[in-house]
């Protein structure tokens, strides 16, 4: 089972982000369940939604408390919320920022996960460029299809199509596409610099 | 159903109409009225409410075809109306709780309409502490959603069936069980109490109008203009209680029409919020004459008595004259 | 077909596919969004014919709900918690009156203090009003749970209340299969009323009945809910013929064959039991699962069946009788009676407190070595409950509880003096 915690701030549509996670997995014919963290909402609170992904039927209904892949949409919850805790040490992060792990002041934590999985992609920035609006949870699910290889860019696609509709939906899924394409291109570079 | 209606004499002139043409006199000179109200219900000698109910519901049977379904609140009619095994309801009548008759309304409206029977019409009914009080939330929203449901509120200014305590219909003065006429300020406070044909205004419905068992006619000719109306419908009718009102059971008409001429209530037709009918006052009576007949308002008279209530209330029947325009402008 | 959809959009699917004719229902957490995606069904014509009212409170939801069915029409209506209280009054009337209602309750918290999160105090406090009770373990058994509750209100004409897990059901996005129109309409025939508000032959309905009879039609309602222990699982076996799969009846075991240890529960939290069980079961642990499907009719002799062969029985559940102990646990010792074993009741869960998988297993490790106490309240801090009474003891204004409770937790900033 794959466990996806993903955090932000009420109104960057994190929930959103957990449910169109599901239905990508959906999508590829598994299981999924997602569901946000239930506290209580407003702009700009912390929120946390989850999802789950199987190949078999999921039967429990708790909060994520060790996930395999953790999602920041926004990078100033990092010193303000504990979101790496329980992440597995061969987890997958996604971090919604310009800057680097080093440069977000998160070097020593990096230190305790595989290298090749963690990454900084600008979403704000390519959402605003894509869709006028800084919202980045599709954008962030087309990074972590290309961080991970466990969800397809296509299911993405597709799950960002079933949420919004005609240019909302067409202007996502470039923005997820070019995350996709940023992350691919980031990899590579790693891959290179360790093969160096 | 074939049994003969029996036509009992109350003390008015309204039941005969020989005079008129066939097609001017009341439903209830009808041997043919659906008496809906059946005789042998437990009501009290002269409850004005039994009166207004089989005034009313039978103009609307007529109206409709005898298409009709009602449904009512917890209260005397309610109560005296279905002792069981017994009822006296001779159409389709529900009755669900205190406070939900215009929502059960709404329900059986929806109903019809969703099965295309919508030539079948709907009555919420009540007395006034299940539609001022209890049931004024439903009420409201039944109002604001326009559904098709003629509300009809037999105002007999009290709790009576539970012991006659107060209401937000209570009239200043008045006494209740819980507004005892004792201490500095006897009955009901002034300053309270709700006015629902003026609430039902505000509401901007179709049509809302305000009648008494006094004069049988109008009360049926409202109704009828009512029954042809659709969307949200209320008719206020006063009816004096013999029983809470302290007054003699042969009064109840009496005071009826006492009520219409001093001014007190205001007897008039509204269509979306604007008045549009009064029925004048013929020969104005000052309140006392109102008053006098009813024990409830026995501490406003005697030595030395309340004559400073008295007048309050006066004023207030002034008010409702020049508010609703109820004289003629050579009498005002 | 197969769908990734909420919770909520799920029952709406599955209640529009029940041709309801008159939908009238008052907003509150967590069951918007099931009325919204109906309004939005009869608005776009998806859902015809059928009435959408926007009632002004829950009394008027249940209430316009009891008009539409004594005139004829299929009726249903959704709430939680506070909403379901205000509309007691017409909860009791419409089962007392034989009126086949159908209504989810997206079960929640009752306040005080105000909480919007899950546990079952809602539907437990109307569990004595006649209404059948039903609840689902999944998104799937809650969808299925709605058509099978038409017929079976329809049946019997008595209310049915659809309990599923406000949030972690409502708000959860699963894999649903939702039936097609024509397998449902096959499922479900139009609504026959028992009573009739008809010009064509005019009844009374909701006389006054005194001492003389009124013992007799409350038993009425009794002696339909025992037809109901019978007609439950053929239902649920007509569902499965038709539609493929095992939703609803009155319970289900899990593992629970030659388990020397069985948890009851009802819910959602089943999901997570049977994940724990397993591990336990992998551990080498004797234990197994029953979840209760249908709470009313309580099903005294399948839960005695299920149970009888166990040394103990674990009652987990999300409901709590103030002064008593539990409301479920309550229930199945009535099943028990004169049977040897050893009891357990685990309230937990409360207000929506999370049931985590590792709590359960320590918990049902303590029950299988006999260390648990016979009340337990799963994963409450003591502490701060100490500390509240300690502060009550020492002073007579110690202040509002919450905001006491909430500074200990630190979920509430300094006191502002």
């Amino acid at each position: 089972m794959l466990q996806v915690r993903i955090h932000g701030r009420g109104g960057q549509g994190v929930v959103t982000a957990a449910e169109m996670l599901s239905v990508a997995a959906f999508e590829q014919g598994r299981h999924a369940q997602a569901f946000p963290s239930f506290g209580s909402e407003r702009t700009g609170a912390p929120v946390v939604a989850f999802c789950r992904i199987d190949d078999r039927e999921i039967r429990l209904r708790e909060p994520i408390v060790a996930p395999d892949v953790l999602i920041v949409q926004d990078p100033t919850l990092l010193h303000q919320v504990d979101v790496f805790q329980g992440l597995r040490p061969d987890g997958y992060v996604l971090i919604n920022s310009k800057r680097s792990f080093d440069e977000l002041g998160l070097g020593d934590i990096a230190q305790r996960f595989r290298r090749d999985r963690l990454i900084t992609v600008p979403a704000t920035e390519i959402a605003l460029k894509h869709l006028g609006r800084p919202l980045p949870n599709a954008v962030l699910l087309g990074g972590f299809a290309a961080l991970s290889g466990l969800i397809t860019l296509d299911a993405v696609a597709h799950a960002i199509r079933d949420k919004f509709a005609g240019r909302v939906a067409e202007n996502n899924v470039a923005a997820a596409t070019e995350a996709f394409d940023y992350v691919k291109r980031c990899l590579q570079g790693l891959a290179h610099a360790q093969t160096d | 159903m074939n049994a003969p209606i029996k036509f009992y004499q109350t003390g008015t002139f309204t039941v005969g109409n020989r005079l008129l043409a066939p097609e001017q006199r009341s439903v209830q000179a009808s041997p043919e009225r659906s008496n809906s109200l059946n005789s042998g219900h437990r009501a009290c000698q002269g409850c004005g409410e039994a009166l207004g109910a089989r005034y009313a519901i039978d103009a609307a049977m007529r109206a409709t075809g005898n298409r009709l379904i009602a449904c009512n609140a917890t209260g005397c009619l309610e109560v005296f109306s279905t002792p069981y095994p017994e009822t006296s309801w001779q159409l389709p009548w529900i009755h669900s709780l205190f406070g939900n008759a215009a929502a059960v309304g709404t329900g059986i409206a929806a109903a019809l309409k969703v099965k295309g029977r919508e030539q079948v019409r709907v009555i919420a009914q009540g007395g006034d502490g299940g539609t001022t009080d209890i049931g004024l939330g439903c009420l409201s929203g039944m109002f604001e959603r326009n559904d098709d449901v003629l509300y009809i509120c037999y105002d007999n200014e009290a709790y009576m069936n539970t012991g006659v305590q107060r209401s937000s219909a209570t009239p200043p003065a008045a006494r209740t069980a819980t507004t005892m006429a004792v201490g500095p300020r006897p009955g009901a406070s002034f300053g309270q109490g709700k006015n629902l044909p003026l609430i039902a205004m505000a509401h901007r419905i179709p049509y809302v109008a305000t009648a008494t068992v006094a004069d049988l006619h109008d009360l049926e000719a409202k109704v009828e203009k009512a029954m042809g109306l659709r969307g949200a419908r209320y008719l206020h009718v006063l009816v004096p209680c013999p029983l809470g009102w302290g007054s003699a059971s042969h009064d109840t008409i009496r005071l009826a029409r006492l009520a219409r001429e001093t001014g007190i209530f205001p007897v008039f037709e509204a269509v979306h919020g604007e008045v549009t009918a009064v029925t004048r006052i013929r020969r104005r009576v000052p309140v006392m004459e109102y008053l006098k007949p009813q024990r409830r308002f026995a501490h406003l008279f005697g030595s030395p008595g309340h004559p400073e209530m008295l007048a309050m209330i006066q004023a207030e029947a002034d008010r409702n004259i020049r508010r609703f325009r109820l004289l003629e402008a050579s009498e005002a | 077909m197969l769908k990734q959809i909420e919770g909520s959009h799920a029952v709406a699917e599955a209640v529009a596919l029940c041709r309801p004719e008159v939908i009238c229902a008052y907003p509150i957490s967590p069951q918007t969004h099931i009325v919204e995606g109906l309004g939005e069904l009869v608005k776009s014509g998806a859902l015809s014919p059928c009435e959408f009212i926007n009632v002004e409170s829950e009394f008027a939801a249940m209430s316009v709900a009891i008009g539409a069915s004594a005139a004829g029409a299929r009726a249903y209506t959704a709430t939680a918690s506070q909403g379901l209280l205000f509309m007691a009054e017409a909860v009791y009337n419409a089962s007392g009156l034989g009126l086949p209602v159908v209504m989810t309750v997206a079960n929640r918290a009752i306040g005080a203090p105000i909480n919007i999160w899950n546990d079952h105090s809602d539907s437990m406090s109307q569990r004595d009003s006649g209404w059948l009770q039903l609840f689902a373990e999944s998104n799937q058994e809650a969808l299925d749970l709605h058509i099978q509750a038409f017929k079976l209100g329809e049946e019997l004409s008595m209310p049915v209340m659809v309990c599923m897990d406000g949030f972690i059901l409502t708000h959860a996005y699963e894999r649903v299969d939702v039936p097609a129109q024509a397998e449902v309409d096959a499922f479900l025939p139009p609504y026959e009323p028992r009573q009739l508000l008809d010009p064509a032959e005019p009844v009374s309905i909701g006389a006054m009945v005194g001492p003389e009879a009124f013992m007799e039609v409350r038993y009425l309602a009794h002696a339909k809910q025992t037809m109901a222990l019978e007609r439950i699982p053929q239902i649920a076996a007509e569902f499965a013929q038709r539609f493929g799969r095992a939703s609803g009846g009155l319970v289900r075991a899990y593992r629970c064959e030659d388990a020397e240890t069985i948890v009851v529960a009802l819910g959602s939290v089943l999901g997570t039991l049977k994940d724990t069980v397993d591990e336990m079961r992998t551990a080498g642990v004797s234990i197994g699962v029953l979840g209760i499907q249908s709470f009313r009719p309580f099903p005294l002799a399948a839960v005695r069946a299920a149970l009888q062969g166990a040394r103990r029985v674990v009652v987990l559940e999300k409901s709590f009788s103030v002064g008593l102990g539990g409301v479920v646990s309550t229930d199945v010792r009535l099943a028990l009676s004169g049977l040897t074993l050893h009891g357990y009741t685990v309230i937990a869960g409360l207000g929506g407190r999370a049931i985590t998988k590792a709590s359960l297993a320590r918990m049902l490790a303590e029950a299988v070595a006999d260390t648990l106490q016979p009340l337990t309240f799963m994963d409450l801090d003591w502490r701060i409950v100490g500390r509240q009474l300690e502060r009550e003891a020492a002073t007579r204004r110690s202040g509002p509880i919450a905001e006491n409770l909430l500074r200990d937790v630190g979920a509430v900033a300094s006191k502002v003096r």
